[in-house]
C-alpha cells in the first residue's frame, strides 16, 4: 500500500516538475516550487512508513514550515522588491524594469 | 528494490530541472528552478537516510539562497544575455571532467560495503559508544552535535557571520530613495 502511496506520490512530483519546466509564467514556476515542498513532505512522510521507521515525520513539520517562508517571502519580493522594511513607492525604476519581463517568460 | 526505484526518478527529474535551469533566459525562472532542484536532492538526500544534509539542503538551498538570488537580481537585469558564440570549450571541459569523474566512480566499493575501510575506521566506534554516553538516537546528530560540537559551534559561526555580510550588501540603500522622495515633491 505504501508502494503505491509513493509511486503516486513519484508521479505527481513529476507531473509538477514538467509544469515548473514548461512555463509559461513565471508564477506557474512558483506554484509548481510550493507544490514540489509540499510533495518532498508527502515524500519524507510515506518513506518513513515504507521502511518501518516513522521517527523522522517531525522533519516534515519543518520543511512546511520552510515552504511557506519560502513562498512568501519570494512573494514579498516579487511584490515588493525588498525583503526588509517598508514598501517602496510605486514609482516605476531602473531595477524593476528587469522584473517587468517576468510575465512573458 | 524501492529506494532505488525513488532514486532513478528524483535523479532523472533533477537531470531535466538543469537542462532548463541551462535553458531558461527569464533569471527569476531560474532561481525558481534552482529552488526546485534543492527541494529534489534534499528528498534524495533523505532517501539515502542523511536526515541532517537533507535539512540542510532544503533550507540553505531552497530557502535561503532562493532569497539571496531574489536579491542579487534585484539589482541586476532580469534577462540573461545572449551568448555571443555557444560555448563549446566549456561544454567539452565539462563533459570530460564529468566523464572522469564517472570512471572514478567505477573502483568505489558497493554502497554501504561493511568490510570496507570507511566503515572499519571509527565508525564502529562511535556507534557503540554514542547511545550510552550522549543519549542521542541518531548517531550522525550525536557526533555533529556533541563530539564535534565546538566544530559545529565554529561553521554555525561561520555561516552566521556570511549571511549577516550578504545581507548588508545586498540592503537597500534608503538613504538614496529619500532624497530621490524629497527631490520629486
Amino acid at each position: 500500500m505504501f508502494i503505491l502511496a509513493m509511486i503516486a506520490v513519484l508521479v505527481a512530483l513529476s507531473l509538477a516538475v514538467f509544469r515548473a519546466l514548461a512555463g509559461p509564467n513565471v508564477f506557474d514556476r512558483l506554484l509548481a516550487a510550493n507544490f514540489i515542498g509540499t510533495l518532498a513532505i508527502m515524500l519524507l512522510a510515506v518513506l518513513g512508513f515504507l521502511n518501518g521507521r516513522p521517527e523522522f515525520l517531525d522533519v516534515g513539520l519543518v520543511y512546511a514550515f520552510l515552504n511557506i517562508t519560502g513562498t512568501y517571502a519570494v512573494l514579498k519580493f516579487f511584490r515588493y522588491g525588498a525583503l526588509g522594511g517598508e514598501a517602496p513607492p510605486n514609482e516605476e525604476d531602473e531595477n524593476r524594469k528587469g522584473f517587468s519581463g517576468v510575465h512573458k517568460t | 528494490m524501492s529506494e532505488a526505484l525513488i532514486n532513478t526518478v528524483l535523479l532523472s527529474l533533477l537531470a531535466c530541472i538543469t537542462i532548463g535551469i541551462v535553458r531558461t533566459r527569464n533569471l527569476f525562472g531560474v532561481v525558481v528552478l534552482s529552488g526546485i532542484y534543492s527541494l529534489l536532492i534534499a528528498s534524495v538526500m533523505m532517501v539515502l537516510d542523511a536526515v541532517d544534509v537533507a535539512m540542510t539542503e532544503a533550507s540553505v538551498g531552497a530557502g535561503m539562497s532562493t532569497v539571496l538570488l531574489l536579491g542579487t537580481l534585484y539589482l541586476t537585469k532580469g534577462h540573461e544575455m545572449k551568448a555571443f558564440k555557444p560555448p563549446l570549450l566549456p561544454l567539452f571541459v565539462a563533459i570530460g571532467v564529468g566523464a572522469m569523474l564517472v570512471y572514478g566512480t567505477i573502483d568505489l566499493p558497493p554502497f554501504g560495503a561493511a568490510d570496507q575501510p570507511v566503515n572499519q575506521h571509527v565508525g564502529p566506534d562511535y556507534l557503540a559508544r554514542s547511545k550510552p554516553e550522549t543519549g542521542i538516537p541518531n548517531v550522525v546528530t550525536s557526533v555533529l552535535a556533541s563530539y564535534r560540537g565546538f566544530d559545529t559551534l565554529g561553521e554555525t559561526t561561520v555561516v552566521f557571520t556570511a549571511g549577516i555580510g550578504i545581507l548588508m550588501l545586498l540592503r537597500r540603500r534608503r538613504k538614496k530613495d529619500d532624497t530621490l522622495r524629497e527631490g520629486e515633491k
